[in-house]
């Protein structure tokens, strides 16, 4: 497959196109649902009924840029995305579907590397790609490739999280670093050449998730921090909730690297993306022990609690610095950029 | 970090805000009103809100902000001519990231870029540089911002280019001087000031003397800071010291990187490759005098005004800003009409709600909360 | 224009283009050592300076005996002012 690229051929549903899903889709994701090629993937509800009461159903479409960077690529993305999606709202994940959408002149071999990364990223979080489709454009119509991926699970009865419950007094969680996958993109990038050994942080939740509901199953809201970060998840809890959330800041974990970057170039951890992190807030009383048992996960090494829930000024998230005063950590107004000044 | 966590140790903190609380008892003026400090850099200003400094000194001390911020003061009309020259297929226009976010009366350079101009964000002028001798075929604008800080950097930056023949990188000069700027303020009608604190930065490359004015003709001490919450916290400490002694004078805090006599090869590469201009505009405060610099004949070839043609025309902001009072200090940000209201960080009508260090963006960032608002409850150790 | 960090140089990458890697943090990035080199420092006995990095640009040596000096200075501070908490001595009015 020596330089071989992707072709509108390729999307137009001729002899191309099949050769393509049967010889690079079909091959390496491999299960009989998606082996018979229907045009959709069809399950027996009390199959799904084994696992709860709730369908779970979302979607995440995935155009990063650079297609591979530190730690990862477009294709772990797009499966630990999904199901960390799903995951956050108490769902065992377990179809996803896969939309490609490819510019003209893509090469084979890096389209080849991201659905081997999608098939090992799949079956380290237990879920099959079931059906998808394959669509071309023109040159300069994409920037080399588009993954969308939805996804179904199923949710315990006894599930019960939403961002609504935060009350006064609760703890606030993380699972670990923050901030890694956000400096890893913008290292790749190269625009502002630095070297670093940080990579994406890119891992599926699930099984972390599952873990921490069964020793606490009272967790009152949970989500992951991707872009926006750790900020916009607290602002989106403090608001629904209409309560306030004050982070510690000596309390979160983050490492030299990350640091060091966001001294560099002015950014605020706070809001850069990660992609293997949740956000739980926890009844205080409970909060110790879920931390003890999240740190024996792999997922949730660096596991701290970061904060507590106050119950004014409604809708804000507020933070004690490490020296003593307290500031306001306002929503993201469009994207970070690196200062001067 | 060295350096770095040392100046960040809560527990000296306190005990700095403990003898600031004891000063400004001594202080004849605190019977009466705050002391006025203005902190001149757009740095400082955001280091007094990130870490809440303003909130944990006592009522008697008062920071006024100053213009000090280059990305804030960038005229309207200047975006305009960095948009046109984005737009010529020919050139790949670079600049510093907070920069991109400034409006003209067209956008700003972001929207530009989502428009189909090549706008390229970079970390250094020399990373410009580089992208020139990538692209041969092209033209490289750089931006140019900033005080005599960043002055060296570009003037280094055209003087490599022109050691290497490159021929296709110019710079789109904005600089700005220091000092014309503080006299600005000293000489504003309505301000009143009790002390400076200067700029640590600036500071390392021009030195200490061109601030002795200040001290002797207008009697206002300063104490040039550092930028981490204990080198502003000592600064204060150290200006309101001066006061309770009757003292006026230069001081430098931040003396692990200033030298009083500045950085000789800085200083050379500014003078060689830049000259003063007699008149420059700043958004919100109209015209300065020498305040700005532009590029010397002999470095013709790398200054993008010679090279191409730009509108240059002088837009005003609109009538309900009131970017110049906040800049001189004259009002708080949030005392601003339209502050938070049809100005925000989304839809900014004015620069100092763009940039991240803008007194204005700073308030609504970390908040202009109340210091008796927060009462934490079950904090952890 | 004001964001400046200290940075360690690793290592010489152009003695005559005076280029030098600074490390900050664990992150590094070449940067241009023109402003911190003279006669009496050329560019190889800068390994192990640290310098105030700003877009790029070494723009001074730090000097270490200083920053140890404002650091002790305020920790004497804190050592006076608990001797007055604790009655040890009494506050004088030029107390530092």
């Amino acid at each position: 497959m020596q330089d071989q690229r992707v072709t509108l051929a390729h999307g137009s549903g001729g002899k191309a196109m099949r050769d393509l899903i049967q010889n690079m889709f079909v091959r390496t994701f491999d299960n009989a649902t998606l082996g018979a090629l229907e045009d959709q993937a069809i399950f027996p509800l009390p199959e799904l009924l084994r696992y709860g009461n709730r369908l779970a159903f979302t979607t995440d479409s995935y155009v990063v840029h650079p297609l591979f960077f530190p730690g990862g690529n477009i294709g772990e993305l797009a499966v630990n995305g999904t199901v960390n999606d799903l995951a956050v709202g108490g769902a065992r994940p377990l179809y996803l579907s896969c939309s490609m959408v490819m510019e003209e002149g893509l090469s084979m071999d890096v389209l080849a590397q991201v659905v081997h990364s999608m098939k090992r990223a799949a079956d380290h979080a237990r879920v099959t790609i079931v059906t998808g489709d394959t669509k071309v454009v023109e040159r300069g119509s994409a920037d080399k490739l588009f993954i969308n991926t939805t996804g179904i699970g199923v949710v315990p009865e006894e599930i019960s999280l939403s961002a609504q419950r935060a009350q006064p007094g609760d703890t606030i969680v993380t699972n670990g670093f923050i901030g890694d996958h956000g400096v890893a993109i913008l290292l790749a990038r190269n625009e502002l050449a630095l070297e670093s050994n940080v990579e994406s942080d890119t891992q599926p939740l699930h099984d972390l998730i599952a873990k921490m509901l069964e020793v606490c199953p009272a967790i009152r809201s949970l989500r992951d921090a991707t872009r926006g970060g750790i900020a916009t998840v607290l602002n989106e809890f403090a608001t629904a909730a209409g309560v306030s959330m004050l982070l510690h800041e000596s309390s979160i974990p983050l490492k030299d690297s990350v640091r060091g970057a966001c001294e560099l170039l002015g950014l605020d951890p706070l809001y850069l993306a990660n992609e293997g992190k949740l956000i739980a807030i926890v009844p205080p009383d409970l909060a110790q022990s879920l931390i003890t048992a999240m740190q024996t996960h792999p997922a949730g090494e660096h596991s701290a609690i970061i904060g507590t829930v106050q119950e004014s000024p409604p809708g804000t998230v507020l933070m004690s610095t490490t020296f003593g005063g307290t500031r306001m950590v306002d929503t993201l107004t469009g994207e970070q950029l690196p200062r001067i000044c | 970090m060295k350096f770095v966590d040392d100046f960040r140790d809560p527990q000296k903190a306190q005990v700095l805000l403990q003898k600031i609380q004891a000063l400004v008892k001594r202080i004849e003026l605190c019977r009466h009103r705050p002391v006025w400090i203005m902190e001149v850099c757009g740095g400082h200003t955001h280091t007094i809100f990130r870490y809440g400094l303003n909130k944990m000194l006592p009522e008697e001390v008062e920071f006024i902000h100053g213009p000090g911020c280059p990305v804030c003061v960038l005229p309207r009309g200047r975006v305009d001519d960095c948009i046109a020259l984005a737009e010529r297929s020919d050139v790949i226009m670079t600049t510093f990231g907070d920069a991109m976010r400034v409006t003209g009366s067209k956008g700003s350079l972001l929207q530009a870029r989502a428009k189909g101009a090549d706008v390229r964000m970079v970390y250094s002028p020399l990373d410009a540089l580089q992208i020139a001798r990538d692209h041969p075929n092209k033209e490289i604008v750089f931006l140019g911002l900033g005080f005599e800080t960043t002055m060296p950097s570009t003037a280094l930056t055209i003087l490599q280019a022109q050691k290497e023949g490159i021929k296709n990188f110019s710079l789109f000069c904005n600089h700005i001087t220091i000092i014309p700027t503080i006299r600005a303020v000293l000489d504003s009608p309505n301000l009143q000031l009790d002390a400076f604190l200067g700029p640590g930065h600036v500071s390392m490359v021009i030195g200490l003397a061109p601030y002795a004015f200040i001290a002797q003709q207008y009697g206002k001490p300063m104490a040039i800071a550092g930028f981490e919450p204990l080198d502003i916290l000592q600064s204060v400490w150290m200006v309101l010291t001066q006061l309770a002694e009757g003292r006026c004078e230069v001081e430098n805090q931040y003396q692990r990187v200033v030298p009083p006599q500045g950085n000789v090869q800085a200083l050379q590469a500014i003078h060689r490759v830049y000259e003063g201009r007699e008149f420059f505009e700043w958004r919100g405060l109209g015209s300065i005098d020498h305040s700005g610099v532009r590029i010397r004949e002999e470095f013709a070839a790398f200054d993008a005004e010679r090279k191409f043609q730009v509108p240059d025309v002088t837009i005003a902001d609109p009538s309900s800003c009131q970017c110049g009072e906040v800049l001189t200090g004259a009002i708080k940000p949030n005392q601003c009409n339209v502050f938070g209201t049809s100005c925000t960080p989304e839809h900014p009508l004015g620069a100092l709600m763009v940039s991240t260090e803008g007194a204005c963006a700073a308030y609504y960032h970390y908040g202009w909360i109340d210091r008796n608002d927060i009462q934490p409850v079950n904090a952890p150790a | 224009m004001c964001l400046g960090i200290p940075g360690q140089i690793v290592e010489i990458h152009s003695e005559e283009d005076k280029v030098a890697l600074v490390d900050v943090g664990d992150v590094r990035r070449q940067v241009n050592i023109m402003c911190i080199v003279d006669d009496e420092h050329p560019p190889a006995s800068c390994v192990g300076d640290w310098v105030l990095v700003h877009v790029g640009f070494a723009m001074s040596r730090i000097d270490e005996a200083e920053a140890t000096r404002t650091i002790e200075l305020l920790a004497e501070m804190s050592d006076v002012q608990a001797k007055i908490e604790h009655g040890a001595i009494m506050p004088k009015q030029d107390t530092p």
